[in-house]
């Protein structure tokens, strides 16, 4: 019903949407999809007050294209249902709209998100490094990103 | 009137592990905030994409070590959606038991800890005893006390002693006494009352927008649990409640602890009485070890123990996002595999992270004796913040 509805209202833009174990997903891509999730979160038969999750995937070695997706997990209080959208992100553009002004909670996810996948996201308002160090090259989750790659320790800077 | 800058940590002892915050002080006020996380990371992600589904078992332990079970549990059930595997009954029972101890576990560190940073050191002791004694239990268990690698893809390592039901019911026992110790310590002190009450408030609205799940979120009086709007394995059949808060401060925080290890303890008491007879483990080849005798004394189990070592359990392409309610929140694994006998992705969601992430709002107009208090009541566990 949840898919329907987002089907009806956003038809050009939802690429699939299914379920499977349990989970009701979409497929959706990034253009409006600020407005998407205003959406998703306002309408009164959504009601997604809870942005659980937020994180990139890399599906470089599944062959899918465009490569990269940035994955929402939303719950919802008031009805006790859950949706998971995949905003697809291809690789010769890594930059999409924040939704800090939606939900806090995607303030560290975001960051954590640009730092392990280089995925920009455009509105945020402090788009720094959390959890690697300064001057950390590459993003480490990324499939191309070697397993024992060293990186060069920095010297540190001032203390204050 | 000048700012002054002010370091606390990364290695502060009110901190609990490596967590740096940056704060600008007016006298002893708290005019700005800034946390630094990121000194424990060690790749959990990562590290999943090169090992097989069983070898990520002993890195969730490492994730909440104060209630490594519950993430073991958290991460087996995951990977049973995607195998579309049911695990035996017993097994089930053996981790609602499991999940409610380290729960158990986790809420008494938790507020120990936080009395301790407060001032309150005895607290700390009658706690700790009985957690060494719940400790001597998981010992028996898989023999390990703190990092346990307990369940198993399909079910748990082993059955429970036979002196396990008895054993637990006494530290049960132990465990009331001590929380009315404690509380009678602590309820109606005053010391505690003005350190703990309206401090570091956060508004029901403010608290779902930042993502807080678990006793931090119904310390501002939402009900929400897991257990409740989303059972699993048979939570719908016991009898508890769950406790909320009205105020969302500090001191709500730590009483909606000291009511759920309760509420806990009652959950245990029914599973003992509810728990059938049975395997723990599912028999089926492809996914569980084969008993020691055969690997021993025919190719065929010789084989099969090597297939599930070297190759590891080869789990069908899809993807899942499967959470359960650990001590802190929601505990979720985000799960896609390709088809081999490694994973494609695993992501965690870990509740803590997010509880910190709210930590510099809620620090701010408040005094350097505050932060530390909030510090406390969030239960900061920098092994799933960082991951």
């Amino acid at each position: 019903m949840i898919l329907q509805q987002l089907q009806e209202k956003f038809p050009l833009e939802i690429i699939k949407t299914g379920e499977g174990y349990g989970n009701l997903f979409a497929f959706v891509k990034k253009e409006r999809s600020h407005e998407f999730f205003t959406y998703l979160r306002d309408e009164p038969a959504l009601k997604f007050e809870f942005l659980i999750d937020l994180f990139g995937v890399d599906r470089l070695k599944l062959n899918e294209s465009p490569r990269f997706e940035v994955v929402y997990q939303l719950y919802s209080l008031t009805h006790n249902h859950r949706l998971r959208v995949h905003i697809k992100v291809p690789e010769e553009e890594l930059v999409i709209s924040s939704v800090v002004d939606l939900w806090k909670a995607a303030d560290w996810s975001e960051r954590e998100c640009w730092e392990m996948f280089g995925i920009r996201f455009e509105g945020h308002p402090n788009l720094k490094h959390l959890l690697l160090f300064e001057g950390f090259e590459g993003h480490p989750l990324r499939k191309d990103y070697p397993i024992n790659k060293r990186q060069k320790i920095p010297i540190p800077g001032e203390i204050v | 009137m000048k700012e002054m800058a002010l370091n606390i940590g990364p290695s502060h002892p009110a901190t609990h592990g490596a967590l740096r915050f940056f704060v600008e002080l007016d006298g002893e006020t708290i005019k700005k905030s800034n946390v630094e996380i990121g000194y424990l990371h060690r790749a959990f992600e990562k590290h999943s994409e090169v090992s097989t589904w069983t070898q990520v078992i002993p890195y969730t332990d490492r994730l909440n070590y104060c209630s490594s079970m519950m993430n073991n549990v958290g991460y087996c059930r995951a990977v049973e959606t995607l195998l579309g595997v049911e695990i035996p009954e017993r097994a089930r029972f053996i981790r609602v038991i499991v999940c409610e101890l380290s729960r158990i576990m986790d809420h008494l560190i938790c507020l120990g800890a936080a009395a301790v940073d407060l001032g309150g050191l005895s607290n700390f002791w009658y706690f700790f005893n009985v957690r060494e004694a719940i400790y001597d239990f998981t010992e028996k268990l898989c023999g390990a006390r703190l990092t346990t690698n307990y369940t198993r893809i399909g079910g748990v390592m082993r059955d429970l002693t036979p002196d396990f039901a008895d054993g637990i019911r006494k530290v049960l026992k132990d465990l009331g006494s001590a929380i009315r110790d404690v509380s009678r310590l602590l309820e109606r002190n005053k010391i505690f009352m003005d350190r703990t009450q309206k401090v570091g408030i956060i508004s029901k609205e403010d608290a779902i927008s930042w993502g807080f799940t678990g006793p931090c979120l119904r310390a501002t009086g939402v009900p929400h649990d897991l257990r409740r709007a989303e059972p699993y394995y048979h939570y719908d059949t016991f009898d508890f409640e769950i406790p909320v808060g009205t105020v969302g401060d500090v001191y709500d925080r730590l009483m909606v602890r000291f009511e759920e290890m309760r509420q806990s303890a009652r959950i245990i008491e029914q599973a003992f009485r509810m728990i059938p007879e049975g395997p723990v483990m599912v028999k089926d080849p492809r996914i569980a070890l084969p008993p020691k005798q055969e690997v021993y004394r025919n190719i065929e189990g010789l084989m099969n123990h090597f297939m599930l070592l070297m190759d590891g359990i080869k789990v069908p392409a899809g993807e899942v996002y499967s959470a359960t309610e650990a001590a802190n929140g929601e505990l979720g694994f985000y799960i896609i595999s390709d088809g081999g006998g490694r994973p494609y992705r695993v992501r965690v969601r870990p509740p803590c992270f997010l509880l910190t992430s709210a930590f510099s709002k809620m620090v701010e107009g408040g005094m350097i004796a505050d932060a530390v208090a909030v510090l406390g009541s969030l239960n900061i566990i920098v092994g799933e913040l960082d991951r």
